[in-house]
Order: structure tokens, then sequence, then C-alpha cells
């Protein structure tokens, strides 16, 4: 016979799938993965833009401000994220225990409650640390002595155009809007990042 | 040898999982269940549903068991038919 346990170890992808439905959660990681993605996205493009008009830096310089910031982005999205994700579902869980009048801690409700937040937390955190490692691989590239025939600054600053493209495509496609209007969309909004840069730095 | 062939549970479960998914679970406690699922009513937060348990030999226990695991409450067993079958010697 079964062990409905042994079964459920035996697959954690789809327990985590499991866990996921039985919350409700699914758009809500979507929509982290997205929101800190571009923020990831904005951030790099904010520090790269700002280092390009500003008198030449060392590219060690470079990286490690931008590494930094990369860093607390991930360590803030991690944390913010697991804290209200922590305590919306022990709310929720304790709504459906007084509807239930019984007690649910052995149930799979309180396991999803210990569980769902840490994968909430660990996609809000992973979305921005990865998504700006990309944008500054070319920076690393050229410490490493790749060329490339573009500057540095100029392939990081192209990488992260297209991912906010492609954000935009993502979101488009998700909400049955034309992708292109959608990717188009935040491109302006990265045109505007600029833009706002330029005005405080230069002007 | 006295064999457990068909349970009628009455449960208060959470609105998730869904009764499929409900059903699959309990199917999953034997090798030959048959379950079946009828919703009694339904509230804000949880639904009162009637289960349908069949086999050569259910395992009150684990169907229990796995009625906890998916957060559910088995309020009463309102059906049981139990059969005594005498192990046949073999010569």
């Amino acid at each position: 016979m079964p062990n409905l346990e042994e079964a459920n170890l035996l697959n954690p992808v789809s327990q985590i799938r499991f866990y996921l439905q039985i919350t409700h959660s699914q758009g809500i990681i979507r929509r982290y993965f997205v929101v800190n993605g571009f923020d990831g996205a904005l951030t790099m493009l904010g520090l790269i833009i700002g280092f390009l008009f500003s008198p030449p830096s060392s590219l060690q310089i470079i990286i490690n401000a931008c590494m930094g910031a990369t860093i607390a982005l991930a360590v803030s999205g991690t944390s913010s994220a697991y804290v209200s994700e922590q305590a919306e579902l022990r709310l929720a869980l304790s709504n459906l225990q007084d509807a239930m009048v019984t007690e649910l801690h052995k149930g799979v409700h309180a396991e999803a409650a210990r569980w769902v937040p840490i994968f909430i937390a660990l996609v809000n955190g992973s979305a921005p640390l990865i998504i700006s490692l990309l944008i500054i691989s070319p920076l690393w590239l050229a410490t490493q002595g790749m060329a490339f025939f573009i500057t540095p600054l100029q392939g990081a600053i192209f990488i992260a155009i297209v991912i906010i493209f492609l954000f935009g495509v993502f979101l488009g496609r998700l909400s049955g809007v034309t992708w292109l209007i959608s990717g188009i969309k935040t491109l302006l909004i990265a045109a505007l990042t600029v833009a706002l840069i330029y005005l405080f730095t230069k002007g | 040898m006295v064999l457990v062939k068909r349970l009628v549970l009455d449960i208060l479960k959470p609105h998730q999982p869904k009764a499929l998914e409900f059903c699959s679970k309990i199917a999953e406690v034997g090798d030959d269940y048959a379950v079946s699922l009828k919703v009694l009513g339904v509230d804000e937060e949880t639904e009162t549903i009637e289960v349908c348990i069949e086999g050569y030999n259910l395992d009150f226990e684990s169907i229990q068991s796995a009625i906890v695991n998916m957060s559910s409450s088995l309020h009463s067993v309102d059906v049981v038919d139990v059969r005594n079958e005498q192990r046949k010697l073999s010569e």
C-alpha cells in the first residue's frame, strides 16, 4: 500500500505546485517575479547609466557598486517576501481553523503555510539577483579579457533594455495585450528612467 | 476474516484541495480503492461532502490519516459494509 508521505517526498515539484494551488499563490509568485525582476533590471540600468554620465571609473569599481546593489536587492526581496507571506498564510490558516472548528497543524494547509513563504521568498530574492547578474555580465567578461564590438557599459545597457522589453512581452502575453505594445510600454519606462538620471546628473 | 468493503463518510473540507484532488489522494491510499464524492453543502471557507469508498479491504486508519492530511475533518461514518470471508485452505 503506497505511503502518502513517501509519494510526496519523491516528487517535490508536484508537492510545491500542490501547495501553491491550495494557497492560491501562483499569481503571487508571478507578480513577485515580475515586480522584483523589473526592480533589478531598472536598478542596474540606472547604476550603469549613472556611471556612463560620470567621469570614467574602473570596471572593478562599477562591478562592485552593481554587486552591492544586487545583493541588497536579493536580501531585501527574500526577507520582505518571507515575512509578509508567512504572516498572510498564518492568518489564512487561522481563519480556516476557525471555519473548520478544528486544529489543522497536521494537514497540508499547515505544511503549505510553512513551505510556500520560503518558496515565494526564494523567487522574490532570486529574480533581481539573476537579472542583475545577467546585466553586469559584460562588465565581468571584460575584466576577464573578453573584447566586444561595443564597450562593456554599452553591452550591459543593451542587455538591460532587452530584459526590460522581454518583461513587457511576458506581461503582455499574460494579460492578453499585444506583446509588442506591452514591450514598448516597459521600454518607455526605461527611457523615462534614463531621462531622469540625465536630468539630475548632467543638469 | 472480516473485510471492510464500503464506507460512506461525512467530511468537512476546505475548498482547497478541490474535489478531484481530494478523491485522488484518498484513492492513492489503496491499490483498488474506488472513491466517489458528493457535495452536500458549501459555505465561504468550507464544504460538506459525502465520500463513498469501495475496495477489497479498506484501511480505515490510513483513509482517516489521508483526510486529516488534507486539512479535512471526518464528521461521521454513515454507512459501513463489512464481509466475513473465510479463507479457503489450499490442499
